[in-house]
């Protein structure tokens, strides 16, 4: 009992709240008989899809920078990636991992200048992050009209010429992730190949930060005077870590595309930064402090309340209510954090 | 002649730290009395006790008993201060950048005038009487003997004259009976300095006593009617200027009976043939510890302190061999050139640095202790790494190891190696931070006020350390402390900086009154000893 107590202290205020309220929904779930079974596919599909999403979360705050609230930027580059692969006509894996390719390549190209700019306004990231996002996301909107995409089935029926706003892409690599060595049991469906990505790019993370380049990561987040005293130069260090969320980030929508079957453009980027910031902040970590543990944490605990309470709380209310809870739940969870910052660092 | 003011047993500690203990002062009507002490003796705070400031009353009150004019008096703030007719010129201006000279001096004291809105709301609604404002601030800078624009705004105007609008507010207060002047002529040059003296002088001669901190001791000495010496919280000695000489006070101030340490006799003979640094012209820019000019050779295998008076750059030294802060000038490590203004490239040649600083530099305070000890040396010399596919990753298991000999070699108390820095004592934390530097295999180390904040056992520890490192590892050391004490109970040679310069290198067996010119940049010829 007494052990069970030291653990309840260690686990995060907010994180500790939200995990009874998914115990209570499940029971509720029971007790209105939704099926339990299509409820655990949906939610361990929305995982792996928003997983890589989160992870972008990592390097920022461990350099000290804050979450990466400009995420549309990376997303950007994830999408001109998976563009791309589409004009070329690829399918399969083999779209998949060019787009992937590209994507990378672009998000170091765009993450360099993002860092660059984050270096510029030291201490305001996360507010210039913000505005970052709107104004790329803007600013592709007028650049999705433009670019010379030519692919019946990218661009609009009727005129030829402009991106549609979503791109079907069951014809090109479409659920490649989820399909890869699915398997069923017991009425759940589990998409092992997404959860296998996530789980690989976690791990890639985590060795990444077991480096000497993110050691040093660490230590400019966690003391820039003790970094500079280690011979770190804490510019290059934030900058590399804004260039690997950016990376991810452009990496994580690709995930999170093929696993919903479309790609969405122009406003869309913007409604994926808040989820991902919520979701590893209820995952205990802090606008300081991450690790891995708050990724997956987080994101099974945010992902599997929005699956849950979409079906459980319909039969009890009436009216779309996850929406509204969503929204609760992930600007609550950033405005909590925030509050919390300041006795932290002190 | 009548008495003013009287301060009786005072004492004072800070979160059980006593700094007063039992301070008897008195102050005669128009007299000037010098307050004297080294960094740390007290005077500030029984400034501060006098002045009712918020400092004093929101950690837990003092002890003792105030009297102004014969009368007790509870002088709970500022406010009640100024009442009975205390005024103070602080070490830090307190001057509001935006608003113009007038508008300093009359601060809160402004001249009013009624219009409707006053007689309807109040007096806070009350017009200010701007020309008559003016006319006041500019008797109180014809005073001082000052050519002061009084309508220019204060942010733009010269350290100097801000110091003399401070004591202008002050005389501009009518009922002004003592004035305190806590280091005023730090910021002036000679010639400000010397006009500040005269008007001093002159207003002393119009009643009013003063009460004058600073170190500069011949300035104490020359203006000052008598003279009471602090040191360690109490009071030394007390008596009429005349009675005093400069090495007089200047002993006093510093004196204290010497710790013996036992060193042990060295291996190798300290040569000055063998120089292992050698520091021309330095200059470091490091806010509120600027050296000016810094020049000296370290020899192999010494212990060399740097001593000296907050505020007069001995710290800066270190920081700027250390390349934390910027700095200029000639350095050479074993005879070749070393590079100034990089971190990384001391680190790599042997040139390792504990910062003064130790929470807000020298640790990771919410990361555990074996990452403390070993994250420099990974990320300076790739130590405790292995290969893991295609990462060069940190190896747990080495660092580990490591922390495990290095706590059991200094004796760090902590839970275990994964226990985080901050929550161990002031002592165990600094014998973390000098596993660090051990770790890092030093050549030379700069050790910046290693004993600050820490308890008596755990400063021997420390100190014992340190000379272990020297004799053993035969590491040369350079150690920057405000405790002369410190550096004369380990140090080969000692040298004094004052105003940004070196001031004098002298043996630790030099004479207290000889430490204390030195430190106030008056010492005759003293850089050829040592």
């Amino acid at each position: 009992m007494d052990k069970f107590l030291e653990w309840l202290k260690r686990v995060d205020f907010p994180t500790l709240v939200i995990s009874l309220f998914l115990v209570a929904l499940f029971f509720v779930a029971i007790f209105v008989k939704v099926p339990i079974p299509s409820l655990l596919s949906d939610s361990i599909r929305r995982i792996g899809m928003n997983g890589v999403l989160v992870l972008a979360m990592v390097p920022t705050i461990r350099a000290g920078v804050g979450p990466n609230f400009g995420l549309p930027v990376g997303i950007i580059g994830g999408l001109l990636g998976a563009l791309i692969s589409m004009q070329l006509g690829l399918s399969g894996f083999l779209g998949f991992w060019v787009a992937v390719f590209l994507s990378v390549t672009i998000c170091v190209g765009i993450g360099l200048g993002y860092g660059w700019l984050l270096e510029k306004v030291r201490g305001q990231e996360m507010m210039v992050g913000t505005y970052m996002g709107y104004s790329i996301v803007a600013f592709m909107s007028i650049m999705w009209l433009m670019l010379p995409f030519t692919n019946p089935d990218m661009v609009w029926a009727i005129g030829g010429k402009g991106l549609r706003y979503t791109l079907a892409l069951d014809k090109y690599f479409g659920h490649v992730l989820n399909n890869f060595l699915k398997f069923k049991v017991g009425g759940v469906e589990v998409p092992t190949g997404l959860i296998l990505f996530f789980a690989g790019a976690c791990l890639l993370v985590y060795l990444f930060f077991r480096t000497k380049v993110g050691l040093a990561i660490d230590l400019v987040g966690q003391n820039e005077k003790y970094a500079i005293s280690s011979g770190v130069n804490p510019k290059r260090a934030r900058l590399v870590a804004v260039v690997l969320s950016t990376v991810i980030a452009g990496v994580g929508i690709i995930v999170y595309a093929q696993s919903y079957g479309f790609l969405q453009l122009y406003q869309a980027p913007l409604f994926m930064t808040f989820p991902a910031v919520a979701s590893i902040l209820i995952g205990g970590a802090s606008i300081r402090r991450a690790n891995i543990r708050n990724v997956v944490i987080g994101t099974v605990i945010f992902q599997t309340l929005l699956t849950i309470s979409l079906p459980v709380l319909s039969q009890v209310t009436r009216g779309d209510v996850t929406e509204v809870m969503r929204l609760i739940v992930s600007n609550g969870m950033i405005l909590y954090a925030l509050t919390r910052a300041p006795r932290e660092a002190g | 002649m009548r008495v003013v003011l009287e301060m009786r047993n005072i004492s004072k500690s800070f979160y059980g730290n006593q700094v007063l203990k039992n301070v008897n002062l008195t102050l005669h009507e128009g007299e000037v009395h010098g307050l004297v002490g080294e960094n740390g003796a007290g005077k500030t705070t029984l400034m501060n006790i006098l002045f009712g400031m918020p400092v004093i009353h929101s950690t837990g009150g003092f002890e003792g008993e105030i009297l102004i004019d014969g009368e007790r008096v509870n002088i709970d703030s500022p406010r009640k201060a100024m009442e009975y007719g205390v005024g103070m010129v602080h070490q830090e201006f307190m001057l509001i950048p935006g608003f113009t000279v007038t508008e300093n001096i009359k601060l809160n004291r402004e001249i009013t005038r009624e219009n409707i809105l006053s007689k309807v709301f109040g007096e806070a609604l009350r017009t200010l009487d701007f020309p008559a404002m003016r006319e006041d601030a500019k008797k109180a800078i014809g005073t001082i003997g000052m050519s002061i624009d009084e309508l220019a705004v204060v942010a733009g105007l010269p350290v100097a004259h801000k110091q003399f609008i401070e004591i202008a507010r002050e005389i501009d207060k009518k009922n002004l009976k003592i004035l305190v002047l806590d280091e005023p002529t730090a910021v002036l040059s000679e010639s400000e300095a010397e006009q500040l003296l005269n008007v001093i002088r002159y207003l002393a001669s119009k009643g009013v006593s003063i009460l004058f901190i600073s170190h500069r001791l011949s300035e104490v000495l020359k203006v000052s009617d008598r003279i009471t010496i602090l040191r360690d919280g109490a009071v030394v000695d007390s008596g009429p200027a005349s009675k005093f000489t400069l090495s007089e006070i200047a002993e006093k101030m510093v004196g204290r009976k010497l710790e013996n340490l036992d060193l042990p006799p060295r291996t190798k003979e300290l040569s000055d043939e063998d120089i292992i640094m050698s520091i021309r012209n330095l200059r470091v820019y490091m806010p509120g510890e600027t050296v000016k000019d810094f020049s000296i050779d370290i020899r192999r295998g010494e212990i060399l302190g740097i001593g000296g008076l907050a505020g007069h750059g001995k710290l800066g030294v270190a920081n700027g061999i250390a390349g934390m802060y910027p700095a200029e000038g000639e350095v050479y490590l074993e005879g070749k050139p070393y590079k100034l203004n990089d971190a990384s490239y001391a680190l790599r040649n042997g040139v390792v640095y504990l910062s003064e600083d130790r929470r807000g530099v020298g640790l990771l305070l919410d990361e555990s202790v074996e990452m403390n000890i070993a994250a420099t040396a990974i990320l300076a010399f790739g130590e405790f790494t292995r290969r893991f596919l295609f990462f060069t990753l940190y190896d747990r298991k080495k660092i580990r190891e490591h922390a495990m000999e290095m706590i059991r070699k200094l004796d760090i108390r902590c839970k275990s190696p994964s226990q985080i820095v901050r929550r161990l004592s002031g002592g165990n934390q600094q014998k973390v931070c000098l596993a660090r530097a051990f770790t890092l295999k030093p050549k030379i180390l700069f050790v910046s006020e290693p004993t600050r904040g820490i308890d008596v056992g755990a400063k021997r520890l420390v100190l014992d350390y340190l000379i272990e490192l020297n004799r053993k590892h035969g590491v040369t050391i350079v150690m920057t402390s405000s405790e002369l004490a410190e550096l004369r109970s380990i140090c080969d040679r000692i040298a004094i900086v004052a105003e940004g310069r070196l001031s004098a290198v002298l043996p630790p067996t030099a004479s207290d009154a000889e430490f204390g010119l030195a430190m106030a940049g008056e010492l005759q010829g003293g850089t050829q000893r040592g």
